[in-house]
C-alpha cells in the first residue's frame, strides 16, 4: 500500500552552484570590471576633492544665462539647419544605398553563398562597424572640411546598418508575388519594384525613421572633428571657454534631437496604419 | 452585372493628387538640403584633393605592423575595453536607483486607481532627468568634462556613464512595466518596501532580459569609447586620431583592423552571454 | 500554344529523394486553344504539374515540348521570353498586401512593358480602362483603387484572376481558382476565364477540386491520382466509375457527388453510364 501520495520534494540546487557556469560568468564579469577601474588611472580626486567642485561649480555658473543675442542666435539658427540637413541627407542616401546594398547581401532559403553574397556581408559589416565619427575623420581627407564630409560619413555608416536590416527584410518577404512574376519571365528589376520593394517598404521607411533618430544625434557631433554644424561650433566656443555660447548651442542641440524624435514618431506612426 | 457602378472609362488614379504633390514637396526640399550640405560629390575627384586622397591610400598599405606599435595599440585596446566597462559600470549604478524610482510597476500610490500627485510629478522629473542624460551625445559630455578634469580617460568613463545611465534606465523601466508586474504589486499590498517588491517579485522574471540588454549597450560601450578618443578620452581613438593627423596611413589601417576586430569579438561575446542567459 | 508532355516525372525541390516523385511519368497532349481542367485528390500533383507546364520546375525524366521547343535546351534568354508567352496563377493570390488592386492587375501586364513603362506605371497606372474591363468581368468593378490587404479572401482571388486576363500569354495556368468563392461566384469566374481564353485564342490548364464546375465548364477533363495520369477524356466521356477509381479511399466521396433521388431527376442507376451532374438549375 502507498504511504504517500505525494512525489518527494525536491530542492533547488543552490544558486552559485548550478552548472559551475552561471558562477564562472559572474566572476568573469566581477573580475573585468574591477580589472577596468584598476588599470585607468581615474583622476577622481581631481573629480571630489573640494578645490575640484568649487572649480566646477564656477564653470557651471558660467554657462547661465546663455547668450541670446539675435545676430548669435541666427548663426546657431544656421548651424542647426545644417545639421539637421547632413542627418536627413545622410539618411536618404542611406537608404537608397542600403536597400541597394541590401540585394545581393540577402538570399533565398535553398540559394548556396555565393561570392557576391559574402562580400556584400562583409561590406555592409565594415561600414557598420566604424563609428561615423571615424569616417568623417577619414573622409575629411578626401571631401575636405565641412558638412559635405560629415553627410558621406552618416550616409556611409548608415548604409552598413540598414543594409543589414534590409537584407534580414527582403529574406523575410513571403515569395509568392515575387514567384509568381518570375514565372512570366518579368525581368528582375521589375520583380523587385512590383512584388519585394511594396512588401518591404512599410518596415524600411521605419528603420529608417529610426535611423534618423541617431542620426541626428551624430550630426550634432560630428562637427568636433570639422564636420560642420552644430558640432563645429561647440567645439570651437568651448575651445575659447565661451561657455555662455556654449550654452545656447547645447540648447539648440537638445531641441533638434527632441523635434527629430517626435517627427520620426509621429511619421512612423502613420506610415505604418 | 451591378447597374449601379458603370465604370467611366476615363477614370482617374485618386492617389495621384496626394502623390504628386508629395514628390515635388521632396524634391522642393531636397535642394536646398544639397544646398546647404555643401553637398559636390565631384570634389572627391578634383585633381588636388585626389592626389592628396591618392598619397593617404597609397600610404594605408602595409599596416604598420612594428612590434612597439601592436604593444601600443595592444595597450590602447585594452584601455577602450576598460574605459567601456568602467563606464557603464557607473551607468549600471546609477540606471538602478533612477530605474526604480521611476518604474510606475513599483508605485504604491498606482495600487488602488490613479497615481498620486506627488509620486507622480517625481516620476516624471526623473524620466525627464533620464531623457536630458541621453539627448545630450556622449561626445558633448566628454568635451565638458575634459575642460574640467583635464584630458584622460576620466572624462570618458564619466561621459559614458552618465548617457548609459538615461539609456539603460530608460529601458530598464520599460522592461519592468511590460513584464508581469502582479506578483510585484501583491508585495507592495502587503507592505513590503519597493526594493523587496523589486527583488523578489520583478527581478526574478525579468532578469534575462534585463542582463541581455546590459551586456549589448556594453557592446555599444565599447563603441562609444573609440569615439570619445577623438576628443582626448584616450584608447584607441586618440591614437587613430594622432595617426590621422600625422598622414600616417599605416598605422590607420592597423588601429581600424584592430577596431573592428575587437568590435567582432565583443560581438559575438555578447550574443554568446545573451543566447546561455536566455 | 501546343503542349507536349512525354514521360515526364517531377518533384519539388524541397522533397526527398526517398518520397516517390510528385509526377511520374505523364504523357500529355495538349492543342493550340484548348481548355482543359485538371482534377484529383489532394496531393496528386496537380500544382506540380502546372509548374513543370509555367517552366518553373524542370522535369527529372522525359520532355517537355512548348510549341515544339524544349524549354529547358533553350539558351537563357529564349528561355525568358518564352516565359512571357505563359501566365502561371498559384492558388494563394500573389498579391503585395499593401498594393493597390489597380496596380497588382496591371503587373500582369509587365511582361510586355519595358522597365523605364513599368517604373512610370508605379507612380500613375498606365491603363486604367483596361484593368477596369477585367475586374469588371469578375464582379469587381468598384474595387479598382483599393488596397489588396483590405480585401476579402474571394475577392483576392478574383482580382488574381483578373490578372491574367490583362497578361501577354498564349498559355494560361490557373492553379485552383475557385478556393476562396462561393457557388455563384465561382460559376462567373470560371465563365469569365474561359470565355477570356476562348477569346484570345489562348491555351487553358486549370486544376480544380470542384468536379461539377470542371464538367460544366470545361470540354476535356484530365484525372490525376499519385501523380499519375487516371484519365483523360472528353467531359462526356466522364463517368462514375472514373470518378470512384480517381477519388477511391480518399476524402472525397464520389457517391456524394452523383445527385441523390431528388423530386424529378432520374438517377442513372447503371455504373458505367455517363453520369448527370448537372442539376437543373
Amino acid at each position: 500500500m502507498p504511504t504517500s501520495f505525494e512525489p518527494a520534494i525536491q530542492r533547488p540546487r543552490p544558486l552559485l552552484e548550478r552548472g559551475g557556469r552561471a558562477f564562472g560568468l559572474l566572476l568573469g564579469v566581477a573580475v573585468l570590471v574591477v580589472a577596468s577601474f584598476g588599470s585607468l588611472d581615474l583622476q577622481w580626486g581631481q573629480f571630489f576633492s573640494l578645490p575640484a567642485v568649487r572649480a566646477m561649480a564656477r564653470f557651471l555658473a558660467e554657462f547661465i544665462p546663455p547668450d541670446t543675442r539675435p545676430e548669435f542666435l541666427l548663426a546657431v539658427l544656421r548651424a542647426s539647419w545644417e545639421t539637421l540637413a547632413m542627418s536627413a541627407l545622410g539618411t536618404i542616401l542611406a537608404i537608397l544605398g542600403g536597400a541597394a546594398l541590401a540585394l545581393p547581401a540577402s538570399r533565398s532559403a535553398d540559394a548556396a553563398a555565393a561570392p557576391s553574397y559574402v562580400l556584400a556581408r562583409l561590406m555592409l559589416n565594415v561600414l557598420r562597424a566604424v563609428p561615423e565619427l571615424v569616417w568623417a575623420a577619414l573622409l575629411l581627407i578626401a571631401a575636405g572640411l565641412g558638412p559635405f564630409a560629415g553627410t558621406l560619413a552618416l550616409a556611409v555608416h548608415t548604409t552598413g546598418v540598414l543594409g543589414r536590416l534590409i537584407a534580414e527584410a527582403y529574406e523575410n518577404v513571403p515569395a509568392g508575388p515575387a514567384a509568381a512574376l518570375r514565372a512570366q519571365g518579368i525581368g528582375r528589376a521589375a520583380v523587385y519594384l512590383y512584388a519585394t520593394l511594396p512588401q518591404v517598404l512599410p518596415q524600411l521607411l521605419s528603420y529608417s525613421l529610426y535611423r534618423w533618430e541617431n542620426n541626428i544625434r551624430a550630426a550634432a557631433v560630428l562637427g568636433v572633428v570639422g564636420a560642420g554644424g552644430l558640432g563645429q561650433m561647440l567645439a570651437f566656443h568651448l575651445g575659447l571657454f565661451q561657455l555662455d555660447k556654449a550654452a545656447t548651442v547645447l540648447c539648440a542641440m537638445l531641441a533638434l534631437v527632441a523635434l527629430v524624435d517626435t517627427l520620426s514618431h509621429a511619421l512612423r506612426h502613420r506610415l505604418t496604419r | 452585372m451591378a447597374a449601379a457602378t458603370v465604370a467611366d472609362p476615363r477614370q482617374r488614379d485618386p492617389a495621384w493628387l496626394g502623390r504628386a504633390f508629395w514628390i515635388g514637396a521632396g524634391v522642393a526640399l531636397l535642394v536646398p538640403l544639397l544646398g546647404v550640405t555643401e553637398f559636390r560629390p565631384w570634389i572627391l575627384f578634383e585633381a588636388r584633393g585626389l592626389q592628396v586622397t591618392g598619397r593617404f591610400l597609397a600610404s594605408m598599405l602595409p599596416p604598420a605592423m612594428s612590434a612597439e606599435f601592436l604593444a601600443l595599440v595592444a595597450r590602447e585596446a585594452w584601455r577602450t575595453i576598460a574605459i567601456a566597462t568602467a563606464g557603464l559600470s557607473l551607468g549600471l549604478a546609477l540606471a538602478v536607483p533612477l530605474t526604480l524610482v521611476s518604474t510606475r510597476a513599483l508605485s504604491i500610490s498606482a495600487l488602488s486607481g490613479d497615481m498620486a500627485r506627488g509620486p507622480f510629478v517625481l516620476r516624471l522629473a526623473v524620466r525627464g532627468t533620464m531623457i536630458l542624460l541621453r539627448s545630450v551625445p556622449e561626445l558633448v559630455w566628454a568635451l565638458l568634462f575634459v575642460r574640467v578634469v583635464g584630458l584622460g580617460p576620466t572624462a570618458g568613463v564619466l561621459a559614458i556613464a552618465l548617457t548609459y545611465a538615461g539609456m539603460l534606465g530608460k529601458v530598464y523601466g520599460e522592461i519592468l512595466e511590460s513584464g508581469d508586474a502582479h506578483a510585484a504589486r501583491t508585495l507592495l499590498g502587503n507592505g513590503s518596501t519597493r526594493l523587496q517588491a523589486f527583488c523578489y517579485g520583478l527581478l526574478p522574471q525579468n532578469a534575462a532580459e534585463l542582463t541581455s540588454y546590459t551586456v549589448f549597450r556594453w557592446e555599444c560601450a565599447i563603441r562609444s569609447s573609440v569615439v570619445l578618443g577623438f576628443v582626448g578620452a584616450g584608447g584607441l581613438g586618440q591614437q587613430l586620431d594622432n595617426s590621422m593627423k600625422m598622414f600616417n596611413g599605416g598605422e590607420v589601417t592597423t588601429i581600424l583592423l584592430v577596431f573592428v576586430a575587437l568590435v567582432a569579438i565583443a560581438d559575438r561575446a555578447s550574443a554568446w552571454l545573451r543566447r546561455i542567459i536566455d | 500554344m501546343r503542349i507536349e508532355l512525354r514521360g515526364a516525372s517531377a518533384r519539388q525541390s524541397a522533397a526527398a529523394r526517398s518520397t516517390p516523385a510528385a509526377l511520374q511519368s505523364i504523357d500529355l497532349e495538349i492543342a493550340s486553344g484548348e481548355r482543359l481542367a485538371v482534377i484529383g485528390p489532394s496531393g496528386a500533383g496537380k500544382t506540380t504539374l502546372l509548374q513543370v507546364l509555367a517552366c518553373a520546375l524542370a522535369p527529372e525524366a522525359g520532355t517537355l515540348r512548348l510549341d515544339g521547343q524544349d524549354p529547358w535546351r533553350l539558351p537563357r534568354p529564349a528561355l525568358q521570353r518564352l516565359r512571357r508567352q505563359l501566365v502561371l496563377a498559384p492558388q494563394v493570390p500573389p498579391l503585395p498586401p499593401r498594393q493597390r488592386v489597380v496596380t497588382s492587375v496591371l503587373a500582369g501586364r509587365l511582361p510586355a512593358m519595358s522597365l523605364a513603362a513599368s517604373l512610370r506605371s508605379l507612380i500613375y497606372p498606365s491603363d486604367i480602362p483596361a484593368a477596369q474591363t477585367a475586374l469588371e468581368r469578375f464582379d469587381l468593378a468598384g474595387k479598382l483603387f483599393e488596397r489588396v490587404d483590405r480585401l476579402s479572401g474571394g475577392e483576392r482571388q478574383r482580382v488574381g484572376l483578373a490578372r491574367v486576363l490583362l497578361a501577354p500569354a498564349r498559355l494560361w495556368l490557373v492553379d485552383e481558382p475557385l478556393a476562396a468563392l462561393d457557388p455563384a461566384q465561382a460559376g462567373q469566374a470560371l465563365g469569365a476565364l474561359t470565355a477570356g481564353a476562348a477569346d484570345r485564342g489562348a491555351t487553358l490548364v486549370t486544376t480544380l477540386h470542384d468536379v461539377e464546375a470542371a464538367l460544366a465548364h470545361f470540354p476535356r477533363i484530365v484525372g490525376l491520382r499519385a501523380g499519375q495520369l487516371s484519365f483523360d477524356l472528353p467531359a462526356r466521356q466522364v463517368t462514375a466509375q472514373h470518378l470512384d477509381r480517381l477519388y477511391a479511399r480518399t476524402q472525397v466521396d464520389a457517391a456524394r457527388i452523383r445527385p441523390a433521388e431528388t423530386a424529378g431527376a432520374p438517377v442513372e442507376a447503371a455504373a458505367d453510364a455517363p453520369a448527370q451532374f448537372l442539376r437543373s438549375r
